[in-house]
């Protein structure tokens, strides 16, 4: 028997695997994107401003934050990890004409999810990270109420609303049917959160 | 019986290297996408806090990025451990932030200024102080969208 050799392998489909491997990583890798807590300063104030207007103590929610980092909630030591539960029953007390609110309708507490207002206030020695726990405490509060009220309403979450809203995939189309439907749940909790400037000491 | 001794050489063919160049281009097509490109060198510490409730920063390029910590260990010796800002390469002034922002929109286009945010790096063990004087001077600026750009995991637990 003659001895062979062995033939040749064709490597002119290799490219092609090289494609096919590059376009697949390709749609497969996501680029790490960074993530936070979105907020809106308020403008500078002009001087000569009108007074703002008096709101009723009743409709506010204060937070006080000090330097040991140590929470004051409506006069009261709290817990951090009771403070989403104790801003979603302020919010959602709903005294007054407010047909979607499931609270406890406290003659006390707050009139309307659309006339309470959350304060809170920091102390200059407050550490970073409290202040992002407390305020991504109270964003969970809101997105709590409108998680329930867009499920009962449209069956599906606020947040998943809102995802799909932010999605550079979704359809022009999809969006412009999505967008009602988010500012109508953000009309009836919106989020009104204040803060002042943080005290010296 | 000929045609079957025809090829003689015992010796194994070489293998192509037709192709190697384009593995060698898709490895470099792949890191180059998949890479990010750090723009600084951070010279702070940033032990970024912990939030849940969190929106993705798309659009690189409509972001300005403030960085604030405490100076890394090599820097401890020139700067003290205060915790200070930085802005691009350098350490910079609460005073300087308002020039640094005009200098960021002027380098971005015209229609793109209203959707610029600036997103605070800050190391969680910093205190409230210096971001709220930060925070007058965005206010200042007229830089109103800001991102707490934080890490995601239980906010009351890792904090």
């Amino acid at each position: 028997m003659a001895k062979r050799s062995a033939p040749e392998v064709n490597a002119g489909s290799m490219a092609d695997i090289a494609f096919l491997l590059l376009i697949f990583f390709l749609v497969t890798t996501t680029i790490e994107t960074d993530s936070g807590i979105s907020r809106k300063l308020p403008p500078e104030q002009e001087e000569n401003q009108p007074p703002p207007p008096v709101i009723k103590e009743r409709n506010l929610f204060t937070v006080i934050v000090n330097s040991n980092d140590e929470l004051l909630v409506e006069d009261k030591v709290m817990e951090l990890k009771d403070l989403r539960a104790a801003a979603v029953a302020f919010l959602d007390n709903g005294a007054e004409d407010c047909s979607y609110c499931q609270g406890a309708k406290d003659p006390s507490s707050s009139v309307n999810p659309t006339k309470a207002i959350i304060s809170l206030v920091n102390n200059r020695g407050t550490s970073y990270k409290r202040y992002i726990a407390v305020q991504n405490e109270l964003v969970a509060a809101y997105n709590e109420l409108r998680d329930r009220v867009a499920t009962s309403q449209y069956g599906e979450s606020f947040t998943s609303l809102e995802a799909r809203y932010n999605d550079p995939r979704t359809t022009q189309e999809n969006k412009d049917k999505l967008k009602p439907k988010i500012e109508a749940i953000q009309e009836l909790y919106p989020e009104k959160l204040s803060e002042a400037e943080p005290k010296k000491s | 019986m000929s045609k079957f001794n025809k090829k003689k050489s015992g010796d194994l063919p070489a293998i192509s290297t037709a192709s190697l160049p384009d593995i060698v281009f898709m490895l470099l097509f792949f890191f180059m996408v998949a890479t990010t490109m750090r723009e600084t060198t951070l010279m702070v510490k940033n032990n970024l806090p912990t939030a849940n409730q969190v929106e993705k920063l798309d659009k690189k390029d409509l972001i300005m990025y403030i960085y604030a910590g405490k100076p890394v260990d090599r820097y401890q010796g020139t700067y003290g451990t205060s915790a200070k800002i930085q802005l691009n390469d350098k350490f910079a002034d609460v005073g300087e932030i308002q020039d640094f922002i005009y200098q960021e929109r002027a380098s971005k286009r015209e229609e793109l200024v209203p959707f610029l945010t600036t997103a605070l790096k800050v190391d969680g063990d910093s205190k409230m102080g210096l971001i709220s004087d930060i925070k007058q001077e965005l206010r200042k600026a007229n830089a109103l969208k800001i991102n707490y750009v934080t890490k995601s995991g239980d906010a009351v637990k890792m904090n």
